[in-house]
């Protein structure tokens, strides 16, 4: 096998791979940029990637499943809000007490109804996302460099992948652009100023987390019948801390974050390749070395090293109205 | 009036007498759970078939956690179920120390070994069936490459890989065999997202055939393998309706047959305690033919792979076993 194709092979993976942790890091930004921690990210997504098999399994519709997904989420996220934001309860506790509550009611209610051992059914044919080929890609298969990259890693994707890359300028501009995205940045830094504006805070931080929990539905729902066929106990295997760990790479900017889950989906893609090879001069890299790489890097990050990572500075903090 | 009670005292103890020679079964699955399509559920279908044959009911558990096993077998043992079956390797030291504590309670634990006088051990010659299925393997594969992954990164995964190894080489000398693992720890039996881009990653590199012994992340394996138009081959039990036409074939493990045998040999008083090793002579493993993969084994594979189980019941074909030195020959 040549070397390119090696090399377009592991990006085709990188992409497939780093698909949930863009959603759930983009999730991630729009609620810790309104200065709410979520620690949940990964509960959500685990519950979204019950609901939406479960649902695609009963209607056989896979976007009857992603709605199912995007619903549970969003119930999760409004808990967290009424815990952190209506109550003032410490948001880390919330988030983890959320995680523990997907990671159980999932197996429990899978086993109740299912019987097999938590896990759902498979879900085929109209219940799956299954990968489109775009135009031409037939055509371009020959065409040198290009052609390879096309077909592999563009073309053949399913329309989540899409979405994913898609929501990335999305993200950006209701963050940056609109009035909207200004006000929710604000309450993440100063919200005592955008309370004196007359705009209620906790309101904002509410449609932040909903936005949150609508992008985690969307990473559950890649899992469950996108990436794979049905739901399984524990998942998401803690993506959704590596997404945390993205967000914090990426200093809570849209395309870094974009940049940061290519680079830990490539990471750990490179890992499954390099699984049993051995390196001329090294011998045998043990895979977790790559594995480990996302958390590496991202206490490099924090330590100091690449830059300063500021996190948005009412983030944590309940907002309490001066009387 | 001393007479009557005495008599009654006599009825009570006979009848507890009657009690005890009648057998109470019970079962503890592995954390897969008991529908697992996989081993579990073979485990389960054999506990059903002895109900049917001898109408005696057993009581069963599905721990959902592996702190959960020990518990469970002592639960069974103490409430004087006899024989408690435990399938999965997981539970090896839990029965160790039960099996300890109740010497009259007769155990069986499948897939390790628990020296103990009132334990039987069954385990299987899972490298005879693996090179079964390794065999068709390598006469169905176009590309001459085939792949296996398996599931946690443990002795008894690395000897499903080689006898496959030595099956795939059988059939094509030249072949290569890509082999991964899904992971390092108990999580690595339940990721069929990771195992569906080994899967892919395999695929990638010209594997046509990939063989899953990775319990439920195997799930992962047959689906990407059956996405890509490729074969897959199942493990444990037979999965061949799992994508009808895309399963070349299963390497069936009989779990149903230790569990049955555990439940009748009680029940005849003829269970005997010691290590039972099953293979392709006992018929312990197997591969699957059904309606579903009729079409895919053509009749030279099938000539060949009949010869093959022939050979090594007949002890000319010797399959080696990873786990008596550790290391594979190929």
């Amino acid at each position: 096998m040549e070397f390119f194709d090696i090399f377009v092979s592991i990006l085709g993976s990188a992409v497939r791979l780093s698909v949930p942790l863009l959603f759930t890091a983009l999730a991630g930004l729009f609620s810790e940029r309104a200065g709410v921690f979520d620690i949940g990210l990964e509960g959500k997504m685990l519950a979204a990637a019950f609901a939406s098999a479960c649902a695609a399994y009963v209607t056989d519709s896979a976007w009857m499943g992603l709605l199912a997904g995007i619903g549970v989420s969003i119930v999760f996220s409004l808990v967290h809000g009424f815990a952190s934001i209506t109550n003032r309860g410490n948001q880390i506790v919330s988030g983890v007490a959320l995680n523990f509550i997907a990671l159980g009611l999932t197996v429990v209610l899978g086993q109740a109804w299912f019987g097999q051992g938590g896990r759902t059914p498979q879900v085929s044919g109209e219940g799956r996302f299954t990968p489109i080929i775009l135009p031409g890609a037939d055509a371009m298969r020959e065409v040198p460099i290009i052609g390879p990259l096309y077909v592999n890693v563009i073309s053949g994707n399913n329309i989540l992948t899409y979405i994913a890359f898609l929501m990335v300028p999305i993200a950006w501009w209701v963050l940056f652009r609109t009035r909207f995205g200004l006000r929710l940045r604000a309450v993440g830094e100063n919200p005592g100023a955008v309370d004196t504006a007359g705009i209620s805070v906790a309101w904002m931080r509410y449609r932040a987390v909903i936005v949150a929990g609508f992008l985690c539905g969307f990473a559950g729902t890649y899992l469950s019948v996108a990436q794979s066929a049905a739901f399984i106990h524990n998942m998401s295997a803690g993506k959704g801390y590596i997404a945390l760990a993205a967000l914090i790479f990426a200093k809570w900017k849209p395309v870094p974050v974009m940049l940061a889950c290519l680079l830990f989906g490539f990471l750990d893609a490179f890992a499954n390749f390099m699984q049993g090879k051995s390196v001329p001069l090294i011998g045998e890299v043990p895979v977790q070395i790559f594995q480990a790489m996302p958390y590496i890097l991202t206490c490099v990050l924090l330590a100091g090293f690449i830059g300063v990572a500021r996190a948005p500075r009412a983030g944590g903090v309940p907002y309490v109205k001066e009387r | 009036m001393k007479k009557t009670l005495l008599t009654l005292m006599a009825m009570a103890a006979m009848s507890a007498t009657a009690l005890a020679a009648e057998i109470k079964p019970a079962l503890v699955y592995g954390t897969g759970g008991k529908f697992d399509k996989s081993f579990n559920e073979a485990a389960f279908n054999g506990a059903e078939q002895f109900k049917k044959e001898a109408g005696v009911e057993f009581r069963d558990f599905e721990p959902t956690s592996d702190t959960q096993g020990e518990q469970a077998i002592r639960n069974f043992a103490s409430r004087g179920f006899n024989p408690v079956v435990a399938v999965s390797f997981a539970w090896t030291s839990a029965m160790e120390k039960v099996a300890a504590e109740f010497p009259d309670t007769k155990f069986v634990i499948v897939d390790a070994v628990v020296d103990l006088p009132n334990v039987r051990s069954v385990v299987y010659k899972e490298e005879e069936g693996s090179y079964l299925v390794g065999l068709l393997a390598g006469m169905a594969s176009q590309t001459g490459k085939a792949g296996f992954v398996g599931g946690m990164d443990i002795p008894l995964i690395r000897k499903f890989g080689c006898g496959y190894v030595q099956g795939v080489k059988a059939a094509k000398a030249d072949a290569t065999v890509f082999q991964n693992m899904v992971g390092t720890t108990g999580a690595a039996w339940n990721d069929p997202v990771r195992a569906g881009e080994l899967t892919k990653n395999q695929i990638d590199q010209g594997a046509d055939v990939i063989y899953a012994a990775a319990g439920a992340s195997g799930l992962g394996v047959l689906q990407t393998a059956a996405d890509n138009g490729k074969f897959g081959i199942g493990v444990d039990s037979n999965q061949n309706h799992l994508h009808p036409g895309k399963v070349l074939t299963s390497m069936v493990k009989r779990v149903d047959l230790a569990v049955f045998n555990a439940f009748k040999d009680t029940q005849d008083d003829k269970f005997t305690a010691g290590v039972q090793s099953l293979g392709v002579k006992e018929d312990g493993v197997t591969f699957a033919v059904d309606e579903n993969n009729k079409a895919l084994i053509t009749p030279e594979m099938s000539a060949a792979v009949e010869k093959a189980k022939a050979d090594i019941i007949a002890g000319t074909v010797k399959v080696h076993d990873y786990m008596s030195d550790n290391s594979c020959p190929n």
